[in-house]
């Protein structure tokens, strides 16, 4: 069941680059809702690409083809007690490791962790002028050359179709207990907040209708330890709680509004971007709400605290969906776009409008 | 040494001397601007000294405005720059060019702000590492990378480096640890990248910025994430009669799901030199030692600890020994921080290299080091950061008996070329700069040193920043002659090497 379809993806490239007919970039489909809506509809699909190439349990690495299923990857590494620190949501069943790289998703252990591109130590890839490269390695310390792999986690396929990626992965901790409280929004950033400056195994944080969540991941007397200093409720069904969390399954995502993410200072106040309410994880560093606020007022008031906005689901895909850049970074992209794909074949448009 | 020759892909014709005295005088104060031979030579070198050169001049500047100006000014011109911290690099990054000026970000050396609540500080490029953690230690935090040389190096030339330290394989390296910089781009203008918040949006710019050796832009402020200083730390010493053992050892305590916070390992040469030294108890007939460090809360410590003690009895450990106080912990350590200038009491000159490779390819790697340290008649310590598979092998020479120089230098390229061969990598953490060129022709292939050109091009079209460094022309490997290791696999892999 795994192949290397290297040739063949690299055939796809070198033609669309003869017909200038630029491709769109597919692996499970599962996350067609984020960025724009692709220009092109000559498909190229990573799932023929996949397979575990190498993993070596006892060198915390990870070897894979794009088009290898996340779920897949995840049940060869619980076989082995190990996990993806960066928790990756899968937002449907097929989704696939290159996609999950292309995007740069994490879920709840993001900031206790590390996100995505925190893990990436290798990647192939295949550039815009059909040129199939290797940056990085299958080792955790490397720093020969710039860093393309990590350039390529979140890039959305814009510099390179990403052929095979390179991960460190961790144990899956002993134990994990989750408490919730009873909390106003404000109090339970500064909680989160506390934590996160203690020396405690705080593994994931949210807050959403009036109740703070905390999940303790570590070993047992640690997590007891902690656990018992700290107080709360226990709650029913912790990891299903975790996982319609990093899902979006909870509830509170039940709705065809336009779902903003925003992504700023875990310490900054509770914002108000809408009638509705938000939902605060990541010590206070993401936070989601439905608003109809115009795009630019939000873009305006994420600024003033100095963080970003996105347009995460239920835009219309038209208009920009990520944060306008500034001009300067603006050009950097462009020039780097140039570097990579400088016919521009590679999900034009996807991320911006111009790049 | 032999190999150190000019790379430049594109020939400089900057003014003379005198046009740049005036038109930098013009710019900054007098005091920022140095010009004798005299006051040059403290910046010939950084701290890998057998590559020397002299800059045409030196600039201090105080103010990100004046490192905007010099640098506004050399685009215009078309004037190498060479960033420059405390030069205690291993890789010859901080090597003057003979045609360009040197920026010194050592004037800029203020903490700018720390925010205990979001648990980070704001600094200018020139901080030196261990005042970051110093500055915030009474509020409980600090700056997690901790490289050997910290007491010295700057946040903007670990930046560059992306250096480590031995916390790394658990607390990440410089790119897990900095949130934000400002960057003074090559046309001088000034651009944030990263934020304040845990991601920015578009291309990840913070991370192909850092590690890349002054070639992209001149950090000028960074925002560094601060950590809560654990509530406990432990370390634990092993020795053990085999270096093989020692490797499984480490394997073993990975394999059982735990994390140290440090993991060193010495080999014999290593542990006989630091223990004459400093006197840090560790057995001297030992072949191999390893420092195992856990930190968390006191239980999660004590559970590890006696864990891993389990786990290094049965790999076979001939000595074992936990600190049970903090100064007990301090002096453990204390041997392997000396290490390099223990090496340097044994030897008149000693050539630090630094490789990775997966860690089950230890025995293999360090039985083939012992061939050819015989092969070169050179001696060879090894201290490695064994949790992710970090070699410092230590090449002893005298530099004044003549061909020891060639001979190290030789010795170090077939180490590293042997490391490529076994899954790894010519650099860890100490960069390429001038000194891993050649050996970054074996590494990538022709086609992925252009797509590096290409990000240099986007970035800095003049190449005036930190111009030959890093990243070898094509025109270099073909006249090097080396062989591209493609994925592992040599040409001709059954013909003898070294
Ligand atoms: C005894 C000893 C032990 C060491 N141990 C370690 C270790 O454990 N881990 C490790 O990773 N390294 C280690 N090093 C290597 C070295 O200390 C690091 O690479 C360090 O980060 C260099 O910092 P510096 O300020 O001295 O930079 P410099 O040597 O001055 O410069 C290094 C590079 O950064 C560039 N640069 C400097 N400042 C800037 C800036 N503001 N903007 C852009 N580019 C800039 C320079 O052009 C050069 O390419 C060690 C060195 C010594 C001598």
């Amino acid at each position: 069941m795994s192949s290397d379809q290297t040739d063949k993806l690299k055939t796809r490239i070198l033609d669309a680059l003869e017909n200038n007919h630029p491709v769109k970039i597919v692996g499970g489909n599962s996350k067609a809702f984020l960025g724009r809506k692709p220009v092109s509809d000559n498909e190229i699909n990573t799932r023929v690409h996949n397979g575990i190439i190498s993993y070596e349990p006892g060198e915390l690495t990870l070897t894979a083809r794009s088009g290898t299923p996340l779920k897949e990857i995840e049940a060869v590494l619980t076989d082995h007690n190990q996990m993806l620190a960066f928790e990756p949501p899968h937002f449907g069943d097929g989704a696939t490791l290159g996609g999950t790289i292309a995007c740069n998703l994490s879920g709840p252990r993001r900031p206790y962790s590390g996100a995505a591109r925190d893990f990436v130590l290798g990647t192939r890839i295949i550039n815009g002028k059909g040129e199939v490269l290797r940056f990085g390695g299958e080792v955790i310390k490397n720093v020969a050359g710039y860093d393309v792999s990590r350039l390529m986690t979140g890039a959305m396929g814009t510099l390179g179709l990403i052929l095979d990626v390179s991960l460190k992965v961790l144990p899956r901790p002993e134990t994990e207990i989750t408490r919730s409280f009873e909390f106003k929004p404000g109090e339970a950033i500064a909680q989160m907040n506390a934590w996160a400056g203690q020396s405690l195994p705080v593994s994931a944080t949210c807050f959403y209708d009036g109740r703070l969540y905390l999940r303790l991941s570590g070993s047992k007397s640690a997590t007891l330890s902690a656990a018992q200093r700290m107080g709360g409720e226990p709650v029913l069904n912790p990891d299903r709680f975790w996982i319609d969390l990093r899902e979006h399954s909870l509830p509170f995502f039940e709705s065809d509004r336009l779902l903003w993410r925003f992504s700023l200072p875990g310490i900054t106040e509770p914002l108000s971007a809408s009638d509705a309410p938000m939902l605060i994880e990541w010590g206070g560093s993401q936070r989601w709400c439905f608003s109809s606020l115009p795009p630019a007022e939000i873009h305006q008031m994420l600024e003033s605290v100095g963080g970003h906005a996105t347009q995460f689901r239920h835009h219309n895909g038209i208009s920009e969906v990520y944060h306008p850049l500034k001009p300067v970074i603006k050009l950097l992209h462009r020039n780097l776009k140039n570097a990579f794909d400088p016919n521009n074949i590679l999900n034009p448009g996807q991320q911006y409008l111009e790049i | 040494m032999s190999m150190v020759s000019a790379d430049y892909s594109i020939i400089f014709s900057p003014p003379q001397r005198d046009a740049i005295a005036s038109a930098l005088r013009q710019l900054l104060p007098e005091d920022c601007i140095l010009l004798k031979k005299e006051d040059l030579g403290p910046y010939s070198c950084d701290g890998l000294s057998v590559y020397r050169q002299l800059p045409l001049a030196a600039v201090l500047p105080k103010t990100v405005e004046q490192v905007q100006a010099v640098v506004r000014y050399c685009h215009q011109q078309t004037i190498p720059i060479v960033p420059r911290g405390s030069g205690t690099g291993l890789s010859g990054g901080a090597l003057p060019h003979h045609q360009g000026i040197l920026l010194n970000l050592g004037r800029l050396n203020k903490i700018l702000d720390i925010d205990i609540d979001a648990r980070s500080c704001r600094v200018q490029p020139g901080v030196r590492n261990l005042a970051v953690s110093d500055a915030v230690r009474p509020q409980g935090l600090y700056y997690a990378p901790d490289p050997s040389s910290q007491i010295a190096c700057t946040i903007g030339g670990n930046i560059a480096e992306n250096s480590g330290g031995v916390h790394c394989l658990k607390y990440g390296l410089t790119v897990h640890n900095v949130m934000q910089i400002k960057l003074v781009l090559a046309n001088g203008e000034l651009a944030t990248i990263g934020s304040g918040a845990l991601d920015a949006p578009g291309y990840d710019l913070l991370a192909l910025v850092t590690g890349s050796e002054g070639l992209l832009g001149i950090v000028v402020e960074a925002t560094l994430k601060l950590l809560p200083v654990p509530e406990h730390a432990q370390v634990l010493m092993a020795a053990f009669d085999d270096v093989v053992k020692a490797g499984n050892a480490v394997g073993d305590v990975i394999a059982a799901g735990i994390i140290p916070a440090g993991m060193e390992m010495m080999d014999h040469m290593a542990i006989g030199a630091a223990e004459d030294f400093v006197n840090a108890g560790y057995p001297k007939e030992a072949q191999a030692l390893l420092l195992c460090e856990l930190d968390g809360t006191r239980e999660e410590v004590e559970d590890g600890i006696s864990q891993v003690k389990a786990l290094m009895m049965s790999a076979g450990a001939s000595t074992l020994r936990v600190s049970e106080d903090n100064q007990q912990r301090s002096r453990l350590w204390a041997g392997r921080k000396a290490a390099f200038p223990a090496i340097g009491r044994i030897s008149p000159d000693y050539y630090c290299m630094d490789g990775t490779i997966p860690r089950n390819q230890l025995p293999h790697v360090l039985s083939r080091m012992q061939e050819l340290s015989a092969h070169y008649g050179l001696r060879v310590a090894n201290v490695f950061h064994a949790g992710d598979g970090n070699l410092h092998p230590l090449i002893l020479f005298d530099a004044n008996k003549s061909g020891e120089l060639q001979k190290a230098e030789q010795f170090g390229s077939d180490i590293l070329q042997m490391c490529i061969e076994a899954g790894g990598t010519i650099t860890g953490e100490h960069g390429v700069g001038m000194e891993k060129l050649n050996n970054m022709c074996s590494q990538f292939a022709p086609a992925e040193l252009e797509q590096f050109h290409a990000v240099k091009q986007a970035f800095d079209p003049n190449h005036i920043l930190n111009p030959g460094k890093a990243v070898p022309t094509l025109h270099r490997c073909a006249e090097f002659g080396a062989m591209h290791v493609h994925e592992g696999k040599l040409p001709f892999p059954d013909l003898p090497r070294f």
